[in-house]
């Protein structure tokens, strides 16, 4: 492996949606700033868009407000979010969305020319080639974009985070690039659970299978604050292609169990976990497989929603193709995948303050890794890395020129050596043997799909065992190619994800959001528990340590404090 | 392995050090080996279909696999001019297209 050393003024590292944002503010913040990109895949089909998309549904349509729009998410997350980041980033969807639309975006328009409802506060688009239109104008935005290049760890010093060390794949290279300020936009982690399917059909997953935490992992190590891993995210998916059951919502669908009960109508309030909640109960209790039901659909809407599908979703109408389906009745079983650790859709994350500002110095985080504000998606990850790289290039105003001076060779060698220690060698373990054991362990005892997502101590408490002795055989680890060692590294991510999470779930002695942290030993959903669990690895004796955090209403942020939103949620008194 | 590269079609780029495919996979799952682009570990596609949509000679093409109850039909993506042609060829040799943007 080759060493180069570079230095840039501002670091985004992972060029997904957020980071993207991230660049082209901060060029426009400051034109003469150095800014780097680095990208683990390539930026014109990485992250949550590789695929596509096809609408966006965090946009405010005409009569929302970002009250409104925090109202439903926190209604959403059953009154646990963070009111500041959430307001902060309704003020700006509409903004960000108008902004992508301008540089090529295709947001589809109704008869007198405004954006296409698909309901309060979701519009289609006709999004497949929206991550290339993002990458064309981050590179429009003269920033420097290295590609294939995975972030390993941040460089701490005087704990401030300095930069990050990092692996080429294409050149075979170890990066350290030393930066003023860093943004984390790495995104969450899949693959911490066994997947649906097995073999060939393993990452027919809703999340990216390449998200595996790399972004939670480093900030974990050099002690960062992170915040409700426990509120797993589980998508209810059609099944088998796992194209998301949002897209036939126009149809009017109704979950239906095998019977043909629509059993949604059991339940007096309906939040996103409760859809899935509901549908694993009704499996579980032998009224399964569900489906939704979307009735009678003539050629004309069935062309319309393959083609709205293929932008996002193609495997759903080579399903129909390759089975010949007769659609005019369509029935889709619908089910829910392995859990996911996202900030986007959840709240599992970087602890951050109004600025996106991380508890480490020099660091900041937007997007899926940072935490405190669910239902964000992709107009939310280009909120929160427009306003992270505001707070950035302001920081980075204030730095003295010479910051960057570092002097930090030991550190270099030691992660250079830690590294290089996995390659060459004769005997040791593959990455995919512990990815295995460590999907086992989270699917048994932290409750995965076949446990219908359900908790309980004395599992977890197995989970934590288990996982302690995972972690001992990951020196043993081998790699006998770049790609190979970043499966080495990835795994080790995924491991250390899994470990705090466990302490997460463990934690919190209620149930809060069913389906996502449902607690047999502790079913029911408890005043006292309306506060974050947030975590921290003491890095003086290795030691996660967990924090309580007060929920605050709006009103008691600093930066929103003539904003006065009443707590409606306290009328459920819970 | 849920995509399919035909080694008779794909020439590997020869214009490039990397191939098309090989550049653009979000996983670096796919690997010029000689002259031909090859999967090196198809368990861990994700069916984004970014590489069907990358290669210039389309050899690359998305299919079901048998896991999940899949009959042989292939999906390849011709991009001109921001639209995509969506085409699927059965194993009986009908083919349904859609065109998209």
């Amino acid at each position: 492996m080759k060493k180069e050393v570079l230095k840039t003024d501002l670091l985004i590292v992972g060029g997904g949606a957020a980071g993207s944002y991230a660049a082209v503010t901060a060029r426009r913040e400051d034109p003469e700033l150095d800014i780097t990109v680095i990208e683990k895949a390539h930026i014109d089909r990485s992250g949550c868009l590789a695929a596509g998309i096809n609408a966006i549904n965090a946009y405010l349509n005409p009569g929302e407000t970002p009250g409104s729009y925090l109202h439903y998410v926190k209604d959403d997350s059953y009154g646990l979010v963070r009111d500041d980041l959430v307001y902060s980033i309704g003020q700006g969807l509409n903004r960000v969305t108008e902004e992508v639309e301008s540089w090529g975006l295709e947001i589809l328009k109704d008869e007198d020319g405004n954006y296409l409802k698909r309901s309060s506060r979701s519009i289609k688009i006709n999004g497949e080639n929206f991550k290339p239109i993002l990458a064309r104008k981050v590179r429009k935005s003269r920033i420097r974009i290295l590609n294939k290049t995975a972030a390993l760890n941040y460089i701490v010093q005087d704990n401030r985070v300095c930069g990050v060390f990092a692996l080429n794949l294409k050149e075979d290279k170890f990066y350290t690039i030393k930066a003023k300020v860093v943004i984390c936009t790495t995104g969450g982690a899949a693959g911490i659970y066994k997947p649906n399917n097995r073999g060939q059909a393993k990452h027919k997953m809703w999340y990216p299978p390449f998200n595996t935490g790399a972004g939670y992992a480093m900030g974990i190590r050099a002690g960062a604050e992170m915040t409700t891993f426990e509120m797993r995210f589980v998508a209810l998916r059609v099944k088998d292609v796992i194209a998301p059951t949002g897209s036939f919502a126009f149809a009017g669908g109704r979950q239906i169990n095998s019977q043909g009960e629509e059993y949604l109508k059991k339940f007096s309030r309906i939040t996103t976990s409760l859809r899935l909640f509901a549908t694993v109960e009704e499996n579980r209790k032998g009224r399964g497989p569900c489906y939704l039901d979307l009735g009678h659909l003539d050629l004309d809407k069935k062309e319309k929603l393959a083609r709205s599908l293929l932008g996002m979703c193609p495997g759903m109408v080579l399903k129909w193709e390759d089975q010949d389906l007769d659609l005019s009745e369509l029935k889709v079983e619908i089910e829910g995948t392995e859990p996911y650790i996202v900030g986007g859709h959840c709240q599992s994350g970087y602890w951050i303050d109004s600025n996106r500002r991380t508890t480490l110095p020099g660091l900041y985080a937007a997007g899926d890794v940072a935490g405190g504000a669910p239902k964000k998606y992709v107009t939310g990850a280009f909120v929160e890395g427009e306003i992270a790289a505001r707070s950035a290039v302001e920081e980075l105003k204030k730095l003295p020129q010479n910051f960057l001076e570092l002097n930090i060779t030991e550190l270099i060698a030691n992660e250079y050596n830690r590294v290089s220690s996995f390659l060459n060698r004769e005997e040791g373990l593959e990455a995919e043997v512990l990815e295995d054991k460590l999907q086992q362990i989270m699917e048994i005892y932290a409750g995965g799909r076949s446990q219908y997502y359900r908790l309980e101590a004395e599992k977890l408490l197995m989970a934590r065992r288990k996982l302690n002795e995972l972690k001992a055989e990951t020196v043993n680890l081998k790699a006998d190619t770049s790609r190979e060692l970043l499966a080495v590294q990835e795994v080790i991510e995924r491991i250390e994800v899994a470990e705090v999470l466990v302490e997460h779930l463990l934690y919190r002695k209620e149930t809060r959001w069913p389906g996502y942290q449902s607690r047999v030993d502790f079913p029911d959903r408890k005043k006292e528990w309306r506060k974050f669990v947030n975590s921290r690895l003491r890095t003086e004796n290795n030691e996660l340590e967990i924090i309580e955090r007060k929920y605050k209403s709006l009103g008691d942020y600093a930066a929103f404090k003539d904003y006065d939103q009443a707590d409606f949620y306290l009328e459920y008194n819970l | 392995m849920a995509v399919k590269i035909d080694k008779n079609i794909c020439d590997g780029c020869p214009d490039y050090n990397q191939g098309r495919c090989e550049r653009i996979c979000p996983g670096s799952l796919i690997s010029k080996q000689g002259k031909k682009a090859k999967i090196i570990r198809p368990e861990e596609c994700w069916d984004c279909a970014a590489c069907v949509k990358a290669c210039p000679r389309n050899a690359i093409s998305l299919y079901l696999p048998e896991e999940v109850g899949g009959r042989g039909t292939e999906l390849k993506v011709q991009q001109k001019n921001k639209r995509s042609i969506w085409i699927f060829d059965r194993e009986d040799g009908s083919r349904k297209v859609y065109k998209t943007g």
